[in-house]
């Protein structure tokens, strides 16, 4: 999709290795089930959920186990063969892009859940097991995993770790690296190196995470070691409209600063409510600019008592409309809205493009009114649905690929927003990762000195520079091509903006 | 604070073994110092701090009770109780020593809690990696590679960390129980949406501290039941547990840290035992060898000498092979001329 982005790299390229070898050569260590070389068995792998690039690999292995992991690692390496590891395909930056000359080596095949400890609360599983799954198994003991990407029923653990993905419960319970006791990979060159363990300070944890959120650069996950926390007893949810967006953003700050950590906090505006209201029903109130989900969870006596809390600083920070889950099912359908945001800008227009920015709420009337401007500029709707809590926004960019043009104007819009979102101290992607779609924004976020450093960092893992090659960092070469300019963050670059 | 950071750099520029340090309150951390001594203590200050973004950003050579002071002014902390060990502890000590005190076993470690650097790597380059906020994927997360290093991959000149709200309402149970069954008991109850924010067993007796929700904190002593230890005295157990003034820790008898799976039984070693983090850490007085230390404590525990012992032989486990073959490739990296805190992590590293 991004003109940009398409550039192909000399340093990320590598020569085609020769075909029918290579696929001889990978029959000999996989079964004949495990191995798809037609174009119509590829054609499901040439993307993931950014289905705006695509890409044919020369073959896809469904690897079973981790010994067929190493063999096909191995051989690939000798060979000097790409490889791009790929869980569930879910992946909303082009992370599991194929390269063009390598092999897509899919994990999501090995799903058992290796070992369950109720006592110690933890589970040992393989990459590909579904994020949900994880906490069904664990349901039979008062367990669930924590980190709930709205992807849960789909998404693997193994994407999870490699993006660090969070959900909209992770400003109380942490996001994946905080959930990851400790990981098994195969190095590039077959290698297994084992980071972390049961122990809370295990050999190798240091390095835990540098390898979560790592994309698929550093080295294939084969085993995940997860902590499992009790299930909290109960669960209530405020649904709070207001008038003005940037009093619901003032309202969220004062709930934090009143010294509550809401289980999750989620913001949505008009433009949101309005497309997701007729698909779901969810009660949301249209007549808002804004509405505000706050949620409590843990024991009876704990919801009853933060709810209070949060519902009396809503109101008093001018909440117009506010309505308190009486039931599970009625706390399901507040959320139902904001689940369905996604599929509802589906629904409303041909095709949409979802940002990750994240910028210190404080900034939040200030993006959105930028944002507001950007519409205009570039003649393009906007939803704005936002992880209140921590800041991470995601405008989802309604357009039609089949305008001439549309397409690059929401590439400069998304651009756009994420450079701001720099420059108010924030960050380009606060949980989808960089991938293939986000290269560009790197240059802006990051110097050139940082950008080596993460190189030699990729080295250090991969000399071969074999795995997932062209995602999240970008060449120097690449960054002066596009001719984007590092934003200065230290140095604050606006330096007009009130900092307290 | 430009000149000093030109003294640093022009520092590094010497090409010189180096001896990072801030207040000196880990000295006895880690593997002997080398090198000569480069001090941080005058780049500090408070340099971002707004309550409502859970987020302060300080100079590494700030005193930690300097940012605790700051944060109790607004009902915050940092929620991985950092020892300090002595008043004139920094901050930066605190993410490079990556200790953290009896919160630890719920709320994380000081790792969990990194959300950016700013540093300055052995050719004097200032880098910045990770930010001020909390969801922040951009990048391999280098930041949090720091916490823990001892500062062998540089100079940390700037941290920023997550703060979080102190606990509306704190109270401390008292129960007596052998060892064996202590264990079993925290970790029984971790599995209970119960609001258990640290652990403490000694001597026959384990301490356990709620902190959370009035409501749901006087729902679990009902439930829990035990003795309840008045709030004075609660304060100053967890303080002095956290900052090593207890009995148990003083003499010279060396002071091993071992970590494992919470669950572990009792450890068949002798000299006595303090256990915390809902028996996952593991404190003992012991005079025997790290052989039969680690031997007894199980193949998934990691043992550390804390204090007195034989530094020189390496105090910290050693990890695998191919993972060493990496963190040296990382020193590389950071520290091409190998100049910071030789020998502080590894003897060889
Ligand atoms: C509707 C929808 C909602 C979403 N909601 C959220 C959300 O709330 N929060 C969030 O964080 N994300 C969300 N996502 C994004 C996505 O689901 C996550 O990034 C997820 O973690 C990707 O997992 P996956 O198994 O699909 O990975 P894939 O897309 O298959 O791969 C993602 C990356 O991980 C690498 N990878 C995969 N498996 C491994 C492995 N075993 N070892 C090494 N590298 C590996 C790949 O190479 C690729 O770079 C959403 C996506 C969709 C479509």
């Amino acid at each position: 999709m991004t003109t940009s982005a398409s550039v192909i790299d000399p340093a990320e390229d590598f020569p085609m290795a020769d075909r029918t070898a290579l696929l001889a050569a990978l029959a000999r260590l996989v079964p004949p089930t495990a191995l798809l070389t037609t174009e119509d068995e590829l054609r499901p792998y040439e993307c993931d959920a950014l289905m705006a690039y695509r890409r044919l690999p020369l073959a896809v292995v469904l690897a079973e186990d981790e010994a067929q992991v190493v063999a096909v690692l191995r051989l690939c390496h000798r060979l000097g063969v790409p490889v791009v590891a790929r869980g569930a395909g879910t992946g909303l930056s082009a992370g599991a892009l194929p390269h063009a000359h390598g092999i897509v080596l899919s994990l999501a095949r090995m799903q058992r859940m290796l070992h369950l400890d109720p006592l110690s609360r933890l589970a040992v599983i393989e990459p590909g097991m579904r994020n949900l799954a994880i906490s069904e198994a664990a349901a039979a003991h008062g367990l669930y995993y924590a980190p709930d990407p709205s992807s849960q029923i789909a998404c693997s653990i193994g994407g999870n770790v490699a993006e660090n993905s969070g959900g909209v419960h992770c400003l109380k319970y942490g996001l994946t690296v905080h959930n990851v006791l400790a990981l098994r990979v195969v190095l590039m060159d077959g290698e297994i190196i084992e980071l972390g363990g049961m122990a809370p300070d295990a050999p190798g944890s240091e390095l835990l995470a540098l390898m979560i959120g790592s994309e698929g650069l550093l080295g294939v996950v084969t085993r995940v070691t997860v902590r499992l926390l009790p299930k909290p007893r109960t669960a209530r949810v405020i649904l709070a409209g207001f008038a003005d967006i940037a009093r619901a953003g003032e309202a969220v700050a004062a709930v934090i600063a009143a010294g509550l950590i809401p289980a999750g906090l989620e913001l949505m505006d008009q433009a949101a409510t309005r497309a997701v209201e007729p698909f779901v029903g969810a009660g949301y109130d249209l007549e808002a600019a804004a509405i505000l989900l706050a949620e409590a969870d843990g024991t009876a006596e704990e919801v009853e008592e933060e709810i209070a809390a949060m519902r009396a600083i809503l109101e008093r920070h001018g909440a117009t409309s506010l309505r308190v889950s009486t039931s599970e099912a009625e706390r399901l359908k507040f959320w139902a809205g904001r689940k369905a945001a996604f599929p509802a800008a589906g629904r409303i227009s041909p095709d949409y493009y979802c940002m990750d920015g994240t910028i210190p709420r404080r900034h939040l009337g200030r993006m959105l009114n930028a944002i507001a401007a950007m519409e205009k500029k570039y003649g393009l709707g906007c939803l704005n649905v936002f992880h209140a809590g921590d800041g991470n926004l995601h405008p989802l960019i309604l357009y039609d690929a089949n305008v001439p043009g549309e397409l690059e104007r929401t590439e400069a819009f998304g651009a756009e927003i994420l450079r701001r979102s720099i420059e108010l101290g924030g960050t380009i992607t606060g949980e989808h990762g960089v991938g293939f779609e986000k290269l560009g924004s790197m240059c802006e976020q990051f110097s050139s000195d940082e950008l080596q450093i993460f190189h030699a960092i990729k080295r250090a893992f991969d000399p071969a520079g074999l795995l997932n090659p062209g995602k999240a960092v970008p060449t120097l070469h690449r960054c002066a091509e596009l001719g984007r300019m590092h934003v200065h963050r230290g140095q604050l670059p606006h330096p007009e903006l009130e900092r307290f | 604070m430009e000149t000093r950071l030109e003294a640093f750099r022009e520092k590094i520029g010497e090409r010189r073994p180096l001896c990072i340090r801030g207040g000196g309150s880990k000295d006895f951390h880690g593997g002997p110092q080398q090198g000569e001594v480069l001090d941080t203590t005058g780049y500090a200050g408070i340099i971002d701090y707004t309550p409502s973004e859970l987020v302060l950003t300080a100079r590494c050579g700030t005193p930690l009770a300097e940012i605790n002071s700051a944060l109790a002014a607004r009902r915050q902390m940092l929620a991985f109780e950092p020892p300090a060990f002595s008043e004139a502890a920094t901050i930066g000590g605190v993410v490079a020593a990556g200790l953290a005190g009896p919160r630890r076993g719920t709320a994380g470690g000081v790792r969990d809690h990194l959300l950016g650097v700013r540093l300055m790597d052995g050719e004097g380059r200032v880098l910045n990696f990770g930010g001020q906020v909390m969801k922040n994927v951009a990048g391999f997360d280098v930041s949090r590679l720091m916490a823990g290093s001892l500062g062998t991959l540089g100079l940390m000149l700037e941290v920023s960390l997550k703060v979080l709200p102190m606990p509306r309402c704190e109270a401390t149970l008292r129960f007596e129980l052998p060892q064996a069954r202590a264990i079993e008991a925290v970790n029984h109850w971790a599995g209970e949406p119960l609001p258990i924010s640290a652990s403490c067993w000694r001597d026959g007796v384990l301490h356990l501290r709620l902190s959370g929700a009035e409501a749901a904190v006087a729902a679990a002593c009902a439930k829990l039941g035990g003795e309840k230890t008045g709030a004075d005295e609660a304060a100053n157990f967890w303080a002095d547990l956290g900052a090593q003034r207890m009995a148990f820790f003083a003499g010279d008898a060396p002071l091993w840290r071992v970590s494992v799976p919470s669950a572990t039984p009792v450890l068949d070693l002798p000299g006595p035992t303090l256990i915390e983090w809902g028996g996952a850490l593991r404190w003992l007085r012991c005079e025997a060898d790290r052989a039969l230390i680690e031997s007894r404590s199980g193949a998934a525990a990691a043992v550390a000498l804390f204090r007195g012992g034989d530094r020189q032989v390496g105090v910290f486990p050693r990890p695998a092979p191919a993972v060493q073959t990496i963190f040296r490739r990382l020193k590389t990296v950071f520290d091409p001329h190998g100049l910071f805190n030789r020998g502080r992590l590894f003897p060889d590293f």
